[in-house]
């Protein structure tokens, strides 16, 4: 492992690292269920990036890594399809999609 | 020979039990009566058919050159394979016991089918409740028995074993709504089921040591100065000889492992044969419908001890003649047994408590005889023993069909309900009569023989054996006769007002009673030492019938039966003087010696009260505290930390970031340390 590739790779990891960190925040503090889906998809990208990143730079001749995040990609979309559907469904109950008010499943 | 009729023999009982046990609801009750009697009628065909194929048709399957009865199996199929060598198999081993044994228990079974259909009504001809249940029963306990004596290996006779112990539970209990018989019903499977705890015991030893369940294979015996006692190849004829070979040092408490194992097994058939002091369900027995104590507890399954015993008889020879005690333990058990139980019979009320003792001590006869039973004799022991067996299946059955007639007519079981019935039952009376003579040994009654010859291998063996055996049988007739007297003499007949007076029962029952009459009767004559003996040799018992013996025997029985006549013919205060002039004997045998409140002392005072309560002290408070403290732990720290479980997400995703940021420090921190 050499100099230029840690340099060069961790330009690619620094943005990502600020992504996943604005997508927990995000995750943390909104209220809006739609905003928190967002935040997510944004944390599933970072991740995604860095699939990428490290396939690139650590094992330049295979395609493991990028595969992955194709796969990551899809699976994503469906998910956000479904959360979707719950995010709707939620608001036909309670008129309401903000996420402190859908506190009913406890002890 | 074929294997389809011996297969079928076991097959029709089974079935029969199967069909009416599962339509028979849906049937009347007469006609159920009359498929159960006909069914076995054609199981007595097909047994007979078989014996006589055995005994006479000659065939080099069944009898060798030299004249000997083999042993012959007819068809073994392999049931449970557990390994290369645990194989359980069931199967039709035909040998002199086991054919002879098929002609007793189907003779008294169909008898016992045809008599109860007019015993198993009132006297206005309406069946009795769960009328086709008993016959299905019946059938079940047919089929049990018909397997257990036929079986080829030793775990096949311990299943049918427990299935006749099962059937005699539900048949026991068939009055299912009398409190007395329920206890009866569970009295008598619990203390055999105890004996067979013995038994079970008893088989590992024996098949562990010898590497066979097989009876053919254990009991053939290649040992020096023995005989060999069925012809059977030398690789299979591995049984004993295994004992004695590699095992001859393994003992235990001073005994042989060979002894243990056969007294064990010994344990099993003092339970089902109810010898002293595993007697105690047999007179309870008797709640139950009394063609089945006629069936069950008087000619077949009681006496499945003394065919086990048989049944491995060459063992216990074998035994025997390496200085073991297992014959002995026979004798003695049988011998008090004898005793015991004719002394009792001598006090009780209740005239099916008198046959049941009766049954006991003629069991035991059978045991004794077995005991004494030795190769300087000839084992006349071992063919009287059998041939006791025949003879009392087929008069103690006719004494208790009889019993059965009487209890139907006076509707009662005491005696003393029933005095001076011998012109009222003139059948009933004649029958009776034929079976006392031939329990009490009078020529040329069934039992004369039998007992003869049982007395003679006595006094073969020991003279302190014949007198005790003698005494007995002197007690044998002066109960009998006692019995006899008190129900057909004594005084006239008084019947109640608006009772009718007792009179002899419809044809279904007085025809058993006859026929068996005749059997008890003309049976002692067969030439049985031609048919049954040890070793499958033919041994003629007349040539050598000690005239004396007989002489003596006979003599006894005369006077014992004059001595009942005297007390007994008619009314008079003879009785009660005798009972005044020892009054602590005769309370201890009308109290059959406190046996049942010595078993209730054990049970009651020390196994529940010192151990029982302790044990489950120990399970309530230690073992069910131990698993209730965890209980309890887990629910209170199930409350205490509910509150993270809020039902607001973003507070698990707070719980979740920092467990994974801590985990991760955590893994840093290590591979920083470690690496």
């Amino acid at each position: 492992m050499n100099f230029e590739f840690e340099w060069n790779s961790i330009m690619f990891l620094i943005p990502s690292l600020f992504m996943f960190c604005c997508g927990v925040y995000g995750f943390l503090t909104r209220r809006n269920m739609i905003a928190i889906l967002i935040s997510l998809e944004l944390m599933l990208n970072a991740v995604d990036m860095n699939f990428v990143v490290f396939n690139r730079f650590l094992y330049p001749g295979q395609l493991d890594g990028m595969f992955f995040t194709l796969f990551a990609i899809a699976i994503a979309a469906a998910e956000t399809a479904i959360a979707i559907a719950i995010i709707i469904n939620a608001f036909r109950i309670s008129r309401d999609i903000d996420v402190k008010d859908l506190s009913k499943m406890k002890f | 020979m074929e294997a389809t009729i011996p297969v079928l023999i076991l097959a029709m009982p089974l079935l029969m039990f199967l069909f009416l046990g599962l339509f028979g609801k849906f049937l009347s009750p007469r006609v159920s009566g009359i498929i159960g009697t006909a069914g076995m009628g054609v199981v007595l065909l097909m047994c007979y058919y078989t014996a006589y194929v055995y005994f006479f048709s000659g065939s080099p399957e069944f009898i060798n050159a030299e004249g000997n009865r083999l042993q012959a199996i007819i068809c073994n199929v392999d049931w449970l394979q557990f390994t290369d060598n645990l194989i359980i198999r069931l199967g039709f081993l035909l040998d002199p016991i086991s054919a002879m044994m098929l002609v007793v228990i189907s003779t008294i079974s169909f008898m016992v089918h045809l008599y109860s259909n007019g015993y198993m009504r009132d006297h206005h001809g309406v069946y009795e409740r769960g009328f086709q249940r008993f016959y299905a029963f019946l059938a079940l306990f047919s089929f049990s028995m018909l397997g257990l004596v036929v079986a080829t290996n030793i775990f096949q006779m311990y299943i049918f074993w427990e299935l006749v112990g099962a059937s005699s539970y539900l048949l026991i209990g068939f009055y299912f709504t009398k409190p007395s018989a329920v206890a009866a019903s569970k009295k008598a499977f619990i203390v055999t089921r105890f004996a067979d705890l013995g038994f079970l015991i008893g088989i590992l030893v024996l098949s562990y040591y010898t590497g066979t369940f097989n009876f053919t294979d254990m009991t053939s015996v290649p040992v020096a100065g023995m005989n060999d006692v069925y012809a059977v190849s030398a690789e299979t004829a591995t049984g004993v000889f295994n004992i004695f070979q590699s095992k001859a040092a393994a003992g235990f408490m001073g005994c042989s492992v060979m002894t243990w194992a056969l007294v064990l097994i010994f344990m099993g058939g003092m339970g089902k044969s109810a010898m002293m002091p595993l007697h105690i369900w047999l007179p309870d027995a008797m709640e139950g419908p009394t063609p089945v104590s006629a069936l069950i507890h008087a000619a077949t399954m009681v006496v499945a001890g003394v065919y086990l015993v048989a049944r491995l008889f060459p063992l216990f020879l074998v035994n025997a003649e390496f200085g073991g005690y297992a014959l002995d333990v026979v004798t003695w058990v049988g011998a008090i047994t004898a005793a015991y139980a004719a002394m009792v019979a001598c006090t009780q009320l209740d005239i099916k408590r008198v046959l049941a003792f009766s049954t006991i001590s003629q069991i035991a006869f059978m045991m004794v005889s077995l005991g004494v039973s030795r190769e300087e004799f000839h084992n006349l022991g071992y063919m009287a023993s059998m041939f006791h067996l025949f003879t009392h299946a087929m008069f103690k059955a006719l004494l208790f069909l009889g019993a059965g007639a009487l209890i139907h007519a006076v509707g009662s079981n005491d005696y003393t309900d029933m005095h001076g019935l011998r012109k009222h039952m003139p059948i009933t009376h004649i029958t009776f009569l034929i079976g006392c003579l031939s329990i009490a040994g009078i020529i040329p009654f069934s039992g004369f023989f039998s007992k003869d010859e049982i007395l003679s291998s006595c006094f073969g063996n020991s003279i302190f054996a014949y007198v005790w055996m003698s005494a007995v049988a002197a007690l044998t007739a002066f109960y009998m006769f006692r019995l006899y007297f008190l129900i057909f003499w004594w005084k006239e007949h008084k019947v109640h007002e608006g009772h009718h007076a007792p009179k002899d029962q419809p044809w279904t029952m007085t025809l058993p009673l006859i026929i068996l009459a005749v059997v008890a009767t003309l049976c002692g004559l067969i030439p049985f030492g031609n048919y049954v003996t040890w070793d499958g040799h033919p041994y003629d018992f007349m040539a050598h019938f000690n005239w004396t013996i007989a002489g003596i025997s006979l003599a006894v029985a005369v006077i014992a039966i004059l001595v009942a006549a005297r007390m007994y013919k008619t009314e008079n205060p003879l009785p009660a003087k005798m009972r005044q002039a020892m009054p602590r004997l005769w309370d201890w045998c009308r109290n059959r010696f406190y046996f049942d409140e010595l078993y209730m002392f054990i049970t009651h005072k020390i196994i529940f009260d010192k151990i029982c309560r302790p044990i489950a002290w120990f399970d309530r408070h230690i073992i069910d505290g131990t698993m209730d403290g965890l209980a309890t732990i887990t629910n209170k720290a199930s409350y205490a930390i509910r509150g993270l479980q809020s039902g607001n997400t973003q507070n698990y995703v707070w719980v979740y970031l920092i467990g994974a940021l801590a985990l991760g420090g955590v893994t840093v921190a290590v591979i920083f340390l470690f690496c």
